[in-house]
């Protein structure tokens, strides 16, 4: 039976049969690519995705990188915590910076979209590139957001990195076709079919640690624009009139910290936040400026451009 | 600072929690595929059993708002098309391109849902959503009726293995709900059902604009007693639960070996159960052992069950690797270098008798040539229509040669093992979804019987010919291609042509002697007498 399918088996849990699915994807990546890596953005799919990963391959350890694209406006606590789990699991991690974005100083306060075509979308292509990786993992599900519920979980894209998602190839059962043409790479998501209560309760149910900013906790915050953000560090600009204020906050997704709201909340603790989950009115990219900066086809663009 | 979270509270909250990841464990889960004739109002439909599901979301429903006054076709209304249709290229033609997957639940159950575009440029899509799906909602236009795309993907969704087909007679609002109507498209899709096979179907009245039938009964169809859409989904059992598949099938993914004193198979289990020192084969290598461990992360298992992924470790050092699977010994699987199987081809560029592409199946990746195009479906009736070479969206009947057997069943029985893709040697795109028919086993025959003697030496050319459309390379035999072995003794030169002869159908070639001379018991093979005669028989 096809692994999608095969979700319906007796025998196996929901989270069993998800985590079964995503480790077959992977080993299919990996013994059909010749140069995967995986993307670690620190936050909670990431982590997910790594501990599938350790499971997949284990005894032995990952049979590839993690790559972690950087902005330099990561909150200072994702960093902390991305350095001891590569400390920790011993994984190889590499840090990529695209290096004009850090010479012309671009950050989310002056150039607007710019900030994410130059750190991210330019600087996964940069990567890529440089490195030689044939086969990238991405911690995307489809039910995040409108355009990924229409991509396949072998993605592919054409040599300049572009998603097009008008021919995309079919994909059958769990007979994923990792052949690609000259010049083509992949994107694979192996959290394709996870929705993000299944996320946050596959953390709980394997103890599976993340970057405390999942939480709430008394945090130095403003409000702009409807939006609660983070004052991480001292480059965060205030506006005239604002003063940073501590509030009981927690965060649904990580990004750049002036880019990522807060939802206030004291859900201190997993089950908490669990039980808000369950009653949740909002999705949770309701949190991200990325999606909105010009009206609901941002994502696919983004994507079409190289985005992950 | 990170914090650990396996902290137990042991408060109220853990308690709920608890209760409530229990319960979510254990709802079932059901994949729909939706799909029709464009604007039968799919992803209308869609859009809707996410809204009465309450799985739209405030900041959704907002966008929904503003995006039903920017691209909507409901007036001021809610245009819940939009809710699902993502690409850009979609809202700007009000048409669906690709699937979409959607998730929802309700207290009984969890629903993944494919939404398949129904424009025919988009069956290939359409097959991608049905591959993984338990049951199909057809919808339909009540004031259209069946139209060509219905009956296409219903024969799709039919020959796909789905079972539970929901004919969903939509916009009854137009139709001013009437009976008659829906009676009418009833008895014309009992027609078409009974032609291509499909046993049962529930039909439903509704409006996916209105919600009518969708969540709860309507009160504008009191002549329809059954139940909403909703309601059937949440308790239609679903049989394609591949109950068939008991024996333990592992096929291997790939060889973890971290150092020099572990060597693991990892693979998804595809079917039955196994645990340590049960005895085991290799297909297609044939070799024995003995399941040793069964690895995971967590610890090793006392019993790997169907669909978990797991690392096996074997009693004996054999050599087995990505592609080969492993069996339970006692298993009826067994593999084949010659298939039967129905295409769904999905490639611009049509099917080529002859080329050869790349077979994956399970874990396998071979290569095949395609030996003998059948008929092409004709998706109308689900009867036969004319012999020639598949082209965009075409299903059809083939066999297909490989270069290396593989383990392999009919998709009837076997959905993990009896499903295949093919793919372009040139440019690696996926033209083909594969459902295996049969296991054609000719290679006992193959060593005795691919030497053909000619009664009469002039069939030579037809035998040749007939050999060659069956896709059996093929290679005449006389006077003229053994020059180099002539000799003044007749016998010894029949004798040399003999063992020629041996060599070549040892190497699977079909050998055509066109000599005077006629097999024996030292050396075999058959006698091609009359091309009328039995004449199936020997080119299989």
């Amino acid at each position: 039976m096809n692994a999608l399918a095969n979700l319906g088996h007796p025998g196996l849990t929901h989270l069993e049969r998800l985590e079964a699915e995503s480790i077959h994807i992977m080993r299919e990546v990996v013994a059909e690519t010749e140069r995967p890596v995986m993307l670690y953005s620190m936050g909670k799919d990431s982590a997910v995705m790594l501990h599938l990963a350790r499971k997949a391959f284990f005894p032995g350890g990952l049979p590839f990188p993690l790559l972690h694209v950087d902005t330099t406006w990561k909150f200072q606590e994702m960093y902390a915590f991305r350095d001891r789990v590569a400390r920790e699991t011993g994984v190889e991690l590499i840090v990529y910076q695209n290096p004009e974005a850090l010479n012309r100083g671009i950050n989310p306060f002056d150039h607007g979209s710019l900030h994410t075509d130059l750190w991210k979308t330019e600087g996964l292509r940069q990567a890529l590139d440089q490195y030689g990786f044939d086969a990238a993992f991405g911690g995307a599900r489809r039910d995040e957001e409108k355009s990924r519920a229409k991509e396949r979980i072998f993605s592919f894209r054409s040599a300049n990195h572009r998603w097009d998602p008008k021919s995309q190839r079919p994909e059958l059962w769990s007979l994923y076709n990792a052949h690609k043409a000259k010049g083509e790479s992949i994107r694979v998501f192996p959290l394709s079919n996870w929705t993000e209560l299944d996320i946050w309760q596959y953390i709980y149910a394997e103890a599976i640690e993340i970057v405390s900013l999942y939480l709430a906790a008394p945090r130095p915050t403003v409000e702009r624009d409807g939006m609660i953000l983070m004052v991480d560090d001292d480059r965060f600009r205030l506006q005239p009139g604002e003063t940073p204020v501590d509030r009981w906050v927690r965060f649904r997704t990580l990004g750049c910290y002036p880019l990522t709201g807060a939802v206030e909340s004291h859900a201190d603790t997993l089950e908490q936040v669990i039980q808000e989950m369950i009653v949740s009115t909002s999705s949770e990219r309701q949190g991200r400026l990325i999606d909105k900066d010009d009206g609901s086809a941002s994502m696919e663009r983004k994507k079409q451009e190289g985005y992950f | 600072m990170a914090t650990s979270l396996c902290a137990q509270t042991g408060d109220a909250v853990f308690e709920q929690v608890e209760a409530y990841l229990d319960a979510a464990q254990r709802k079932s889960l059901l994949r729909v595929l939706t799909c029709g004739s464009v604007d039968d109002g799919k992803s209308t439909l869609l859009g809707r059993l996410l809204y009465d599901s309450k799985t739209i979301l405030d900041d959704q429903l907002a966008a929904l708002e503003g995006d039903s006054r920017k691209w909507g076709t409901q007036g001021d209304g809610l245009d819940f098309a939009l809710l699902v249709d993502g690409l850009s290229a979609e809202r700007e033609q009000g048409i669906t391109i690709d699937v979409a997957y959607r998730f929802f639940a309700t207290d009984k159950r969890k629903f993944i849902v494919a939404d398949t575009p129904g424009h025919e440029q988009y069956t290939r899509n359409m097959v991608t959503g049905a591959s993984t799906a338990d049951l199909a909602i057809i919808l339909v236009d009540a004031r259209k009726g069946l139209m060509a795309q219905t009956r296409r993907h219903s024969t799709i969704a039919h020959l796909l293995g789905i079972r539970d087909v929901v004919l969903a007679i939509n916009k009854m609002d137009l139709v001013d709900f009437a009976q008659d109507r829906f009676d009418t498209i009833i008895a014309d899709y009992r027609v078409f059902a009974d032609e291509i096979g499909i046993e049962d179907f529930t039909a439903i009245p509704l409006s996916a604009l209105t919600g009518d039938n969708i969540a709860a009964p309507s009160r504008r169809t009191p002549w329809y007693h059954g139940r909403a859409l909703l309601d059937h989904l949440e308790r239609v059992q679903v049989g394609g639960e591949d109950p068939k598949v008991d024996e333990f099938h592992f096929p291997v993914q790939w060889v973890n070996r971290p150092d020099s004193g572990f060597r693991g198979y990892a693979g998804r289990i595809a079917g039955g159960t196994v645990r340590p020192g049960d005895a085991v084969r290799v297909l297609p290598s044939g070799q024995s052992s003995t399941v040793e461990r069964i690895v995971t992360m967590d610890g090793d298992l006392a019993r790997g069950l169907n669909g978990q992924s797991v690392t096996l470790t074997l009693a004996d050092e054999i050599d087995c690797s990505r592609g080969e699977v492993i069996v339970a010994a006692k298993a009826r699987l067994q593999s084949g270098r010659r298939l039967s199987a129905t295409l769904v081809w999905m490639a611009e560029a049509g099917l080529v008798p002859g080329r050869s592409y790349w077979l994956k199946i399970g874990t396998a990746i071979v290569s095949a040539t395609i030996a003998n195009i059948g008929h092409v479906l004709d998706v109308d009736n689900g009867r036969a229509g004319e012999a020639r070479p598949l082209a965009l969206n075409d299903i059809g009947q083939v066999e297909l040669s490989l270069d290396r057997p593989v383990a392999a069943r009919p998709y009837g029985e076997d959905r993990e093992l009896g499903a295949f893709i093919l793919i372009d040697k040139l440019d690696r795109s996926t033209v083909a979804a594969g459902m295996i028919d049969s296991i054609i086993h000719d290679e006992v025959r193959r060593d005795r019987e691919t030497i053909y003697w000619l009664s009469d030496p002039g069939d030579a050319e037809h035998a040749r010919r007939r050999l060659q459309q069956a896709g059996r390379p093929s290679f005449v035999l006389d006077d003229t291609t053994l020059a180099e072995f002539a000799d003044p003794d007749a016998a010894e030169f029949i004798r040399r042509a003999r063992a020629v002869a041996l060599l070549m159908s040892r190497a699977g070639i079909n050998v055509v002697m066109a000599l005077p001379a006629a097999p024996d018991e030292r050396w075999p093979g058959q006698v091609y007498a009359d091309e009328s005669q039995d004449s199936d028989a020997w080119v299989i």
